[in-house]
């Protein structure tokens, strides 16, 4: 839990915590009764002095140390003091529950109060005993009632934080720049052109389903990665018209070489976003792979504006995001031997982007 | 005199698109050029000076907004009216936000007849209100005037639009500016207050105070939102200046106008766009 998240959160006397304690009473006065009435059956004395006893003792405890709480709690969201004075807030609600309540109890059986002889004496050792026992009792029980109540709240957080990552992630796949615009092409093609528009429609078909199944394999085919590459580049280059040139380079033995899916798609959104867009006159993506020292190398390549020329993008735009993530899921799949390097390429301007992966054995 | 138009579109298929769409929604205006980006949009206006402009926003080399802005201080008013301006955009979420208050002057991709043909509509009411065959006839200067309002209006609400992402930080204005010297070694705290204007050039934007000059990275579009809009005004694409320090607005030969900045002796140009802030009381 951040600190920040900890200021956030409303007053400690909010009507949930309120609740909180009533509902603690409420269980407190029944099991006094219970107590009560084990006493009293028992033999140890008559039902009422009992019910009377047990109810001020237990009410009393309660009421400080439910309170008390509230005050000197230093932790925010399990609602109990630090360390000893957790015990010392036990103890205080003990006491004053044994001699505040004791004295009720006094008073209503006509008993003088704080009588220390004999028999008194013996009856206040069980007395203290059986506070001490049910306070400790209860007071272990609510605190681990508050503290999975808690856990689940962290859990629900937990869950609602990863369904928003993936949401992000889905959102940045499906750029709605890049969407309408497809669809807007789509339908300028539909009647000048309907061959076309067909294979384009086919390509995006592919490309969505590609882009909303991707978040959930963990992996799939290079070859099938590169299929989809293509179904992306062919949408823009539909777009683009000449501006886009592309070429797609991957050796028949790596082939079926296991790739997290999507691994490329936002090398190549990038380029062309960053590198191509910009251009008035467009340029040329190059996807390569390659085995190389046991290792595969996967290039990628523009012939755009390069990396000097192109804005540093706010990270909240979405820039750096596609990297970012790309970097993410290298380190998360493959640790250290995945590696993901960007640098000015060799010809004519634009940025070239090297992944080194390790080949399965 | 047959009507003409522009259209600026960097993906071939849409220019047809919207090309065909026109031809059915005003068959009397001709698309006289097509431009695939922002800078030669400019030059192809400039040479053919149209009467209807449609720009797409996302553009290479230069935007629409840039090109618009570009023109709107190039374009010869003494040889032809300013000319109509609309924006066509693909779903840009922030954009189609903010046009829908406008709701008129933008066309959404994938155009749509129904729609292009209440711009249509409405560009065909404004041609016709410039026209010097109305009586009482308008004054060239009150038509002037009215159409740099409107392209005052819809760059503005494209331009809010394109800044939106980052407009959260708006709430407080910005106090200090840092800036990284050469060699990137020693940022440099400047208060905002000794900022007299800032310029953008290239991809750095400069900042003046009357004695230094700092860059940044930051664009300009970017910054903007987050300056007190009391003490900053815009008076051309690439520059702000604080109000404060405007010491005379001269006007040369052509009618451009200039600011003389006290603390500075360089003469600040300011866009026809930004010229009524400038008028004599």
């Amino acid at each position: 839990m951040t600190a920040a998240a900890d200021t956030a959160r409303p007053s400690r006397f909010r009507a949930e915590n309120l609740r909180d304690i009533l509902r603690h009473g409420l269980i407190t006065v029944t099991f006094c009764c219970v107590i009560a009435a084990a006493l009293a059956v028992s033999g140890v004395g008559s039902w009422s002095s009992q019910m009377v006893y047990s109810l001020s003792i237990g009410t009393i405890s309660w009421l400080v140390i439910d309170t008390g709480r509230l005050f000197i709690s230093g932790h925010q969201n399990v609602l109990w003091p630090h360390g000893p004075w957790g015990f010392v807030l036990v103890a205080f609600g003990v006491v004053l529950g044994f001699l505040g309540g004791g004295a009720i109890g006094d008073a209503w059986v006509g008993r003088p109060l704080f009588d220390f002889s004999g028999f008194a004496r013996h009856r206040m050792a069980s007395t203290i005993v059986i506070t001490l026992a049910a306070t400790i009792g209860m007071c272990y029980l609510f605190y681990s009632l508050g503290r999975s109540k808690h856990m689940q709240r962290q859990i629900d957080l937990a869950q609602r934080d990863a369904t928003e990552a993936r949401l992000k992630l889905l959102e940045t796949q499906l750029e709605p720049h890049m969407l309408f615009n497809t669809l807007a092409n789509l339908r300028a093609l539909i009647t000048v052109d309907p061959p076309r528009a067909v294979a384009m429609l086919d390509r995006l078909n592919s490309y969505l389903r590609m882009t909303l199944s991707g978040s959930r394999a963990l992996s799939h085919p290079l070859a099938a990665e590169f299929d989809r590459l293509g179904d992306y580049l062919e949408l823009m280059s539909v777009r683009m018209g000449e501006r886009l040139r592309y070429t797609l380079d991957l050796p028949d033995d790596l082939r079926d070489t296991p790739v997290p899916p999507l691994l490329l798609q936002p090398l190549v959104e990038n380029s062309i976003r960053h590198g191509l867009e910009p251009q008035v006159e467009g340029g040329e993506i190059a996807v390569r792979a390659r085995k190389e020292a046991r290792q595969l190398v996967i290039e990628v390549s523009d012939t755009g504006v390069g990396l000097d020329a192109a804005p540093r993008q706010p990270s909240q735009e979405g820039g750096g995001f596609g990297l970012e993530q790309v970097r993410e899921r290298l380190a998360t799949v493959y640790g250290e031997q995945g590696r993901l390097s960007l640098r000015p390429a060799v010809t004519g301007g634009g940025t070239r982007v090297t992944l080194h992966l390790p080949l399965p054995a | 005199m047959p009507l003409t138009a522009l259209i600026a579109e960097d993906e071939p298929l849409l220019a047809q698109a919207l090309q065909a769409e026109l031809a059915a929604a005003w068959p009397e205006l001709r698309v006289v050029a097509t431009a695939r980006d922002g800078h030669s949009a400019v030059r192809e206006a400039l040479r053919l000076l149209p009467q209807v402009l449609f720009f797409d926003i996302r553009m290479p080399g230069l935007d629409g907004l840039g090109a618009a802005a570009e023109l709107a201080d190039s374009w010869p008013t003494d040889e032809a009216p300013m000319p109509q301006l609309v924006f066509v955009t693909a779903y840009d979420e922030y954009a189609a936000r903010a046009f829908e208050a406008e709701a008129i002057d933008y066309v959404l991709k994938p155009v749509q007849s129904e729609r292009l043909r209440k711009t249509v509509a409405r560009l065909q009411q404004a041609l016709a209100a410039a026209a010097p065959s109305m009586t009482p006839p308008v004054p060239p200067e009150e038509v002037l005037e009215r159409t740099l309002a409107q392209w005052r209006q819809v760059l503005g609400a494209a331009g809010a639009a394109s800044a939106a992402p980052t407009a959260s930080s708006s709430s407080t204005p910005l106090r200090m500016i840092a800036a990284s010297d050469a060699g990137g070694a020693t940022v440099r705290m400047v208060p905002i207050d000794e900022v007299l204007y800032f310029e953008a050039a290239d991809k750095y934007l400069r900042v003046l105070t009357a004695t230094q000059e700092y860059l940044i990275r930051t664009p300009l579009k970017q910054l903007l939102p987050q300056l007190d809009p009391g003490a900053f005004w815009q008076v051309h694409r690439a520059v702000v200046v604080r109000s404060a320090a405007i010491e005379a607005v001269h006007r040369d030969e052509t009618g451009k106008l200039h600011l003389a900045l006290r603390g500075r002796t360089e003469k600040i140009p300011v866009s026809r766009l930004y010229a009524h802030l400038f008028r004599a009381m």
